[in-house]
C-alpha cells in the first residue's frame, strides 16, 4: 500500500510481525513499518471482529492496535520500532495475560 | 402534547422506568417526566450487581424483598427480551466477596454470622469460603487472596441494556417518555395532581415519585418524607479483554461486552464532575491484588457517581395521607430491585395502595421526626 | 530514553509540542520562568511539523518552506532552558492545575502556576459508508507517514475531500514520487460564492499564492474531479473501490488506498476533561474553548494555544502560543516580560497569521451530506455503532450525547469520542432540530488516554483513600 523513497537512508531494524522478519527502518512507528511492509497487518475488533488497519497514524482513533513484546493493545502508530520486537496482530478482544 | 395520565412517574431513572413500564404493562396510561442530558443519574453510573449478600443487616424485611427481587429478575429479563428483543445478559450464578488478607478475612465472617443470627434470616444463603474454594469457581486469584463470602442468588445484569430496554418498552406500551422537563412543583386539585414543568403543566390522577435523591426536595409537597443521604463512589473501568470472570464480585465484574469494572468507593464529597484518582488508585490496587493478570489491562474511562441513598440505606417505599394517589419510591439498588419495581411496586400503585405486608416495613415512618405526622405506615 | 518530570513544580507547564507548544515554551523559558513541555510523540512538531528533527526526506523542497520553519522552532527551544519530554502522555488534568503524565509506563504527577494547552488538531471524522475498511485512513494520515518514513502510496490511490492541506499532501505525494489516481474535490459549488465576500483579505494573505501554485502543480499531474455530491467505500475485508457522484452522475472506480480529508477541529478532550468551557462555532463546525485575547480559559491558569483554540493554522498557532506564553509571564514575573516582544507586536502578527481564515473556513465547510451520514453508515468506530442506531435512540428519549451513551456505548471505546463526538452532536442536532450547542458534548473525564490498571493502581494514597474503599 505504501512504498519507501530512495532518498530514506535510515538505518535499517528488523522486527518480526506473527514470527515473520520484517525490515523497517530506524524511526518507524510500528504501525508505519506495518503498513509498509507486505504483511496482512488487519487486526479484528473488539467488538465484531470487523477488520481495520490504521486509520489517523497520530495516536487518536485507537484502529491501529496491536501486541507489542507480549502487551495487547499498544498504539502502534506511537511506538517506534526497536530491533528484535515481536509484533502480533491482534484478532478480536485483548487475551488474558497478554 | 397529552397532558392527562392515569400515572404521572416523576424521573426516568432504571427506578422511575421500571415503575412506569410495570404500570404500562397493566394497561395504565403513563407519562414519565425526565431531566435533560446533563443530571447526576445513577443509572448510568452504577455497578449493575443484581446482590443479595448482606443486604439487609438490621432490617430483616429488605434480605426478603431482595431475595424476591433477585428471584423474579429471570422473569423481567425474559419478558423485556419479548418485547423488545434486547437481551440484558442477566447472569445468576452466584457472586463473590473477595477478602485480602486474614483481617478481611474475618471481618467479613464476621458479618456473614450477624447475617445468619439476625432473626427472620434463617435460610439465608451466604457463606465463607477458604482461599482454595474460591479459587475452584475463580481460578485466577491472587496469592493474597485470603477467601470470600458466596452467596449463590448473586448476579449482574447489563444496566445500561436494561435501561434502554425499559425505554424501548415505553413505546410499544404508549408511555410518554418526556425529556428535559424536571418538576420544579405539584399540587392537587379536583381529585387530580398538577405537575409544573418548564413546557408547561401535566395532570395526573396518581403520581409516584422516583426522583432518586431528588425526592427530598419534591415528597414535601405532597405530604410525604424521603430524607436522602447521597455519596459518592467512583468506577474505574478497563478495555475489553476476554472472558475471565466467570462470577461477578462486590468489587470487580466483567460486562458482557468484555470490559471490566472496578468499584466501588464511599465519599461524603457530592460533586460527580472531579475524580479522586488516589481512590481509583485503592480500587485498582486491589483489583491487581485479586486478579494479578488485571494489571495489564488499560484503563479506558473512571467516573463518579452520586448514589442514591435513604438516609438509614434502607429503601423508601411510602404512600401519601394527605394527598391520596402521591408515593414516593427511592432506593440504592435500582438495578437490584428494578424486577420488584416493575412488578409489584407498579402494581399496588396501579391498585392505588401499597400492601403492608409487603413493604410496610419501608414506610418513612421509621425515620420518625419531620414530616412523618402524615405517614400511616400503612 | 524518556525520564520522568525533574520537579514537583512548575510556573508554565506546555502540553504538545506543534507549533503553539514549542513557540509557548520557548518563550516562558526564555523570560526565565521554569517550563515544561510535555508531549506524547517521539518527537517535536506536532502534526504540522511532525519529524521536523528527524525526517529522512532530505530534499526541503519536496515538503516545502512551511515545514522547515519548524526546524527553527525547535532550534529556539532548544537554546532555552525549557525541560522536554517525549513519549509523555498527559492522562489528567483538573481545575487545580494538577497534572498526570504518564512516561515510559510510570505516572508523575506536577504542578503549574500556569498551564499552556497546545494540543492542536485532529481530521474531522469523514463518516461515509465503508470509512472503516481497511485501505481507508486520512490524509492526515498519510502524510504522517510521508514526514516521518517518507513512505508514499504506491497503489491505486484515491484522495477525496477538500481544504488546503489535502492539496499540500497530493504535492508532497507526487514529489516523492508516489502514486495518486484521482482526487475528488468535494467542495460544495454554492461555497465558491459565499466566500467570495472573504475574498479579498485572503488573496492578500500569503497562502492565497501558495495556494494556488499547489493547486496547478497537482493538477497537472492527477484528474481531479469537482463537485462530488456522494462518496462511498466498498469492499470485503479490504478496500476495493470507491464510488461517487459529480454532476448527477455515478463512478466507481477500483482503489487500494482511499485517503479522506475535510478539515482539522481542535482536540478538546483534555481542556474538555479539565471543565473548560467550549462553545460551538457555527462557522468552524466544532468546538471551541472560549478564550479571552490572550488564550486564558475559563479555568483559572490554563490557557489555550494553537489550533486546540480554534482553527487558525500553523502560523496563528505560533504567535497565538508566544501570546499566551507572554501572558503568563505578564502574570508570574512581571518584569521578565520586558524580554519579550511586545503584546502589540504579537497581536499584529495574529491579525495578519489569521487574516484569509474567514474565507478558508467558508470555502472549505464541508456539506452535510459528509458530516451527518445516514443508515447502516458507523458513526463510532470504537463500538461500531451506526447513524440508524443512534436515530433509534432519539427515538425513545436520548436527548444528547450522554443519554446516547447510556443506550448504545458511542465514545465509550478507547478513543472516547474523538472519531465520533462531532458526528454525534451534529446528528443529534438534526434528528432534534436542535443547535450543537443546545445538544451538547460527551462529559469527558480522566484517563483522557488510557494507561494501565498497574500504573493508575501505583498513584499514591491516603488512610482516607484507603478507608473510602474497604469496607467490611
Amino acid at each position: 500500500m505504501f512504498k519507501r523513497s530512495e532518498q530514506d537512508k535510515r538505518p535499517p531494524v528488523q522486527i518480526f510481525v506473527d514470527g515473520v522478519a520484517v525490515a523497517a527502518r530506524e524511526g518507524d512507528t510500528v504501525s508505519a513499518a506495518l503498513l509498509a511492509s507486505s504483511c496482512d497487518a488487519r487486526r479484528s475488533t473488539a467488538v465484531s471482529g470487523a477488520p481495520r488497519l490504521p486509520y489517523c497514524m497520530m495516536g487518536v482513533c485507537f484502529d491501529c492496535l496491536v501486541t507489542i513484546d507480549g502487551v495487547g493493545n499498544r498504539q502502534g502508530c506511537l511506538v517506534p520500532v526497536a530491533e528484535g520486537m515481536q509484533v502480533e496482530i491482534q484478532k478480536g478482544k485483548r487475551e488474558i495475560g497478554r | 402534547m397529552r397532558t392527562e395520565y392515569d400515572v404521572a412517574v416523576v424521573g426516568g431513572g432504571l427506578l422511575g422506568s421500571a415503575i412506569a413500564w410495570g404500570l404500562g404493562r397493566l394497561g395504565k396510561s403513563v407519562a414519565v417526566l425526565d431531566e435533560g442530558d446533563i443530571t447526576k443519574r445513577a443509572s448510568r453510573a452504577n455497578f449493575a450487581l443484581v446482590w443479595v449478600q448482606s443486604k439487609g443487616l438490621g432490617m430483616p424485611a429488605y434480605t426478603v424483598w431482595t431475595v424476591q427481587a433477585s428471584q423474579a429478575w429471570g422473569r423481567l429479563a425474559s419478558e423485556l427480551k419479548q418485547q423488545t428483543g434486547l437481551d440484558v445478559s442477566l447472569q445468576q450464578n452466584g457472586g463473590f466477596h473477595l477478602a485480602l488478607g486474614e483481617d478481611e478475612f474475618g471481618q467479613r465472617a464476621e458479618l456473614v454470622k450477624r447475617m445468619h443470627n439476625q432473626s427472620g434470616a434463617a435460610d439465608y444463603k451466604m457463606e465463607m469460603l477458604s482461599a482454595s474454594e474460591v479459587k475452584k469457581s475463580l481460578p485466577l486469584i491472587g496469592p493474597e487472596v485470603s477467601g470470600g463470602s458466596y452467596c449463590p442468588l448473586d448476579g449482574h445484569v447489563n444496566s445500561l441494556r436494561t435501561f434502554r430496554a425499559f425505554h424501548t418498552g415505553f413505546k410499544a406500551f404508549g408511555i410518554d417518555y418526556f425529556p428535559e422537563q424536571p418538576v420544579s412543583a405539584i399540587s392537587k386539585s379536583g381529585g387530580e395532581f398538577r405537575l409544573t414543568t418548564p413546557k408547561g403543566e401535566l395532570r395526573a390522577a396518581k403520581i409516584v415519585l422516583a426522583a432518586g435523591n431528588a425526592n427530598q426536595t419534591l415528597a414535601p409537597m405532597v405530604g410525604l418524607y424521603a430524607p436522602m443521604g447521597p455519596t459518592r463512589g467512583q468506577i474505574v473501568v478497563t478495555e475489553r479483554t476476554m472472558p475471565f470472570l466467570p462470577h461477578p464480585l462486590t468489587t470487580i465484574r466483567q460486562t458482557d461486552e468484555g470490559t471490566v469494572m472496578i468499584g466501588d468507593s464511599k465519599e461524603d464529597e457530592l460533586d460527580d464532575r472531579t475524580l479522586k484518582h488516589s481512590i481509583s488508585a485503592v480500587m485498582t490496587d486491589r483489583a491487581q491484588r485479586m486478579f494479578p493478570h488485571l494489571s495489564r489491562l488499560n484503563v479506558v474511562r473512571s467516573w463518579a457517581g452520586i448514589r442514591v441513598m435513604p438516609q438509614d440505606g434502607f429503601p423508601i417505599y411510602d404512600q401519601s395521607e394527605t394527598h391520596p394517589g402521591a408515593f414516593v419510591a427511592c432506593c440504592h439498588s435500582g438495578v437490584t430491585l428494578a424486577s420488584n419495581h416493575a412488578f409489584e411496586i407498579a402494581r399496588m400503585v396501579a391498585q392505588g395502595a401499597l400492601e403492608p405486608e409487603l413493604v410496610g416495613a419501608f414506610s418513612a415512618s421509621r425515620f420518625g421526626g419531620a414530616g412523618t405526622a402524615n405517614n400511616s405506615g400503612y | 530514553m524518556t525520564v520522568a518530570p525533574k520537579r514537583e513544580d512548575y510556573d508554565v507547564v506546555v502540553i504538545g509540542a506543534g507549533p503553539a507548544g514549542l513557540a509557548a515554551a520557548a518563550t516562558s523559558a526564555e523570560a526565565g520562568l521554569s517550563t515544561l513541555l510535555l508531549d506524547e510523540n517521539v518527537g517535536p512538531g506536532g502534526q504540522v511539523f511532525r519529524a521536523i528533527s528527524s525526517t529522512p526526506v532530505t530534499d526541503r523542497n519536496q515538503l516545502g518552506a512551511d515545514y522547515w520553519v519548524g526546524a527553527d522552532l525547535v532550534r529556539s527551544l532548544r537554546a532555552s532552558s525549557a525541560e522536554v519530554i517525549h513519549r509523555a502522555t498527559v492522562w489528567s488534568l483538573d481545575r487545580n492545575l494538577d497534572i498526570a503524565v504518564s512516561v515510559g509506563g510510570a505516572s508523575a504527577f506536577v504542578k503549574a502556576k500556569r498551564m499552556i494547552l497546545a494540543t492542536g488538531a485532529l481530521e474531522r471524522p469523514f463518516p461515509i459508508p465503508g470509512w472503516t475498511l481497511p485501505g481507508v485512513m486520512t490524509a492526515g494520515a498519510a502524510q504522517t507517514m510521508l514526514k516521518s518514513s517518507a513512505l508514499v502510496p504506491d497503489g491505486r490511490t484515491v484522495i477525496a475531500g477538500q481544504g488546503p492541506l489535502l492539496w499540500l499532501l497530493a504535492a508532497q505525494i507526487l514529489r516523492l514520487g508516489g502514486r495518486i489516481d484521482r482526487i475528488l474535490d468535494t467542495t460544495e459549488r454554492g461555497n465558491y460564492f459565499a466566500a467570495l465576500p472573504h475574498a479579498l483579505a485572503f488573496v492578500t494573505s500569503p497562502y492565497f499564492a501558495k495556494g494556488l501554485s499547489m493547486m496547478r502543480e497537482v493538477k497537472a499531474k492527477v484528474q481531479v474531479v469537482s463537485g462530488i455530491t456522494e462518496l462511498s467505500a466498498s469492499g470485503d475485508g479490504q478496500l476495493a473501490s470507491v464510488s461517487y457522484v459529480a454532476g448527477g452522475k455515478r463512478e466507481t472506480i477500483p482503489a487500494d488506498l482511499l485517503l479522506l480529508h475535510q478539515g482539522v477541529v481542535p482536540n478538546v478532550n483534555l481542556a474538555m476533561s479539565a471543565g473548560i468551557e467550549h462553545r460551538w462555532d457555527d462557522l468552524q463546525l466544532c468546538w471551541s474553548p472560549v478564550l479571552d485575547a490572550s488564550g486564558n480559559s475559563s479555568v483559572a491558569g490554563i490557557a489555550i494555544a494553537g489550533d486546540g483554540a480554534g482553527i487558525g493554522g500553523a502560523n496563528a498557532a505560533v504567535v497565538r502560543g508566544r501570546i499566551a506564553a507572554r501572558a503568563a509571564v505578564e502574570a508570574l514575573v512581571p518584569a521578565a516580560a520586558a524580554k519579550l516582544a511586545p503584546m502589540a507586536t504579537l497581536r499584529s502578527e495574529l491579525a495578519k497569521a489569521e487574516r484569509g481564515r474567514v474565507f478558508l473556513d467558508t470555502l472549505f465547510r464541508p456539506s452535510p451530506q459528509f458530516r451527518i451520514p445516514t443508515g447502516d453508515t458507523i458513526v463510532c468506530r470504537c463500538e461500531e455503532v451506526t447513524a440508524k442506531d443512534v436515530l433509534d435512540s432519539v427515538a425513545i428519549g436520548a436527548t444528547g450525547p450522554n443519554q446516547l451513551k447510556a443506550y448504545r456505548r458511542t465514545g465509550m471505546g478507547p478513543c472516547q469520542g474523538r472519531l465520533c463526538g462531532l458526528t454525534v452532536t451534529e446528528l443529534m442536532a438534526q434528528a432534534r432540530n436542535k443547535t450543537p450547542q443546545e445538544i451538547g458534548y460527551y462529559r469527558l473525564r480522566a484517563p483522557v488516554k488510557p494507561i494501565t490498571l498497574a500504573e493508575l493502581a501505583a498513584v499514591p494514597k491516603s488512610g482516607a483513600d484507603v478507608k473510602a474503599v474497604v469496607r467490611g
